[in-house]
């Protein structure tokens, strides 16, 4: 469990991370999602207790990490894959580690397997790649058996085999009880992995809640429509409960459909004899939904002030 | 979405083998891990070799010059003792190189940290930042202890073996060179220890090998022994520390010329690495990693 309350962090008049409070369960997975400098590395640091928060507060276990003589059996956390000296092996980083931690020296073996590492323990970490990095970085925060797991955006740089193992992993850390929090810029690398969702704008937090409620209001599929009978679909697609807005310029026109799939209007275009031009579906990337998301949350902070 | 989570399992702790509980920390841990740093690294065991290496070549070349220019020598410098013995067995050339290999070794121990993004790693697994500080510091004062030590002995036999074909030795227990052979053995510690904490200071490697040279080497050059406040800035040092500690002539006492004393060398050689220590637990504690 990690518990975040009124969490500020300021860097000179800039506030990275504002009053931010959420929770973290354990037995999930949970998406911490933002646009590139939102805040969400800072916040993480914070709770890691690598910087001292300007005011507010973060516990881990109901305990303030930075408390902690000792912290990998508490916490496993991978930050940033390429903190790790290039000049040592993988199994040395993870060895001193062990070693600093109390952790008997046959985890380091066990870790490695776990991650696939095993071929490159003696390798320098120098050579790695990208990848290879952030399997070393997740078998780091394996190596104290924790009950909660922090990553940063671990899936950058991974293959896809890379992506599907780590996904399942997460998922069963997840199963066997553990806090699983993890970050990313990406909703679509949340999608088939987390439970909950955390999600921050410049520093505040935008929404907590199930990724099935977020991905609800956020994620908006529109079906982009051409056609010379715009009239006639519209009247047609509205009746079968789709919002319809016109797009394009004249000469040009085109219907933007939400609620409907792109199977659905080519069905409904041929039952009433509608000739169509195009008809492609267009996902709204998170970062549009995020936009959206933002945007409305500082009006209706603003008009709440009032 | 597929995956169901029972709400039994959610809110219960797993079953974790050696809950965190049931371990307490130890530093003698902490000493093992940074001791696995040390030593894992090659740099490491290149820079302690020429460590070793360099005073023992200077102590064969200072030697072989005294063997050579002998025959020159006039009857005061052939006469017993044979103070020059002691420059040969531990000659400052020879030695900056020792005080610069250990000081850039101590300092890339912290500086190493910082500019890889180690350091943020190692701080997640032992957030007690101090203690971190301290077991390098064991580590580097141990390591360069026993150097210090093999470099100094190591320098002692090879001068002698050469002065002793001109039977232009100098015993161990003659007095004085006792202290100039700790003095000798005991640089590499001190300066590694400086080292660590302007490491810790910069962060940055490169500027801290810059600064750590500018201050064993170069900025007491500045100041010239013949007045007495350049003196004594002069004499706060390691360098000259070193080249008081490992002299056995008294200087004689004349104006305009001030010498640095016997304590006040050892002070410095006591006063540098704890401060640095301490400045460098104080720092890292305080400040975000």
């Amino acid at each position: 469990m990690i518990e975040v309350h009124e969490l500020t962090k300021r860097y000179g008049d800039k506030t990275a991370v504002d009053a931010l409070s959420f929770t973290v369960r354990p037995g999930q997975v949970t998406g911490f999602l933002g646009p590139n400098g939102a805040g969400k590395t800072t916040t993480l640091r914070l709770i890691l207790g690598l910087d001292a928060p300007t005011s507010g507060g973060a516990t881990v276990s109901g305990v303030r990490f930075a408390d902690h003589p000792r912290g990998l059996r508490h916490v496993g956390a991978l930050l940033d894959a390429h903190h790790v000296h290039p000049g040592r092996s993988a199994e040395a980083h993870l060895r001193a580690l062990a070693r600093s931690n109390g952790i008997p020296g046959r985890r380091v073996g066990e870790v490695l397997d776990e991650v696939g590492l095993t071929d490159a323990a003696r390798r320098r970490v120098g050579g790695f790649s990208l990848g290879m990095k952030q399997r070393l970085g997740i078998a780091t925060a394996l190596l104290g058996d924790p009950p909660v797991l922090m990553f940063d955006e671990p899936i950058n740089g991974m293959d896809p085999e890379g992506v599907m193992w780590v996904r399942r992993l997460f998922r069963r850390l997840a199963g066997e009880g553990r806090t699983v929090f993890l970050s990313s810029h990406l909703m679509t690398e949340m999608e088939n992995t987390a439970d909950e969702l955390v999600v921050i704008g410049r520093g505040r937090l935008v929404a907590a809640e199930p990724l099935r409620e977020f991905a609800a209001r956020s994620t908006r599929h529109s079906v982009l429509v051409r056609t010379p009978q715009a009239a006639e679909l519209t009247a047609v697609l509205v009746a079968a409960g789709a919002e319809v807005a016109p797009e394009g310029h004249a000469g040009a026109e085109a219907l933007r459909v939400v609620g409907l799939s792109a199977e659905r209007i080519g069905a409904l275009a041929f039952d009433n004899r509608v000739i169509l031009h195009e008809l492609a579906t267009r996902s709204a990337s998170l970062e549009e939904a995020f936009m959206e998301l933002t945007a409305d949350r500082v009006e209706y902070l603003a008009g709440q002030s009032r | 979405m597929s995956t169901v989570t029972s709400p039994g399992r959610a809110g219960t702790a797993p079953a974790l083998p050696g809950t965190a509980a049931s371990v307490r920390p130890r530093f003698l841990d902490l000493v093992g891990a940074e001791w696995i740093k040390f030593r894992s690294l090659r740099s490491t065991w290149w820079t302690l070799l020429v460590a070793i290496l360099v005073p023992w070549g200077a102590a064969a070349a200072a030697a072989m010059a005294d063997y050579d220019n002998w025959p020159n020598y006039g009857p005061l410098e052939k006469a017993a003792p044979h103070l020059f013995a002691v420059h040969d067995s531990w000659p400052l050339e020879g030695y900056v190189v020792v005080m610069l290999a250990a000081g850039a070794l101590g300092a890339l121990a912290m500086a190493g940290e910082y500019g890889s993004g180690l350091i943020r790693t190692t701080t997640v697994a032992v957030p007690a930042r101090g203690s971190v500080v301290l077991a390098k510091a064991v580590v580097q004062a141990a390591v360069w202890t026993a150097a210090g030590w093999v470099c100094a002995l190591g320098s002692y036999a090879i001068a002698q073996g050469i002065l002793s074909g001109r039977h232009a030795t100098i015993a161990l227990g003659y007095a004085g060179v006792p202290r100039a052979l700790v003095a000798a053995a005991t640089v590499a510690p001190v300066c590694a220890l400086v080292g660590l904490g302007i490491g810790t200071l910069v962060r940055h490697a490169g500027g801290t090998i810059g600064i750590l040279a500018f201050v064993v080497l170069l900025l007491p050059q500045f100041f010239s022994q013949t007045k007495q406040w350049s003196a004594d800035v002069r004499h706060v040092f390691p360098v000259s520390a070193f080249g008081r500690l490992t002299e056995v002539w008294t200087a004689s006492e004349r104006p305009g010329f001030y010498p640095a004393t016997i304590t006040g060398s050892w002070l410095d050689y006591l006063v540098w690495p704890l401060a640095a220590v301490l400045l460098a637990v104080w720092v890292v504690r305080r400040r975000d990693v």
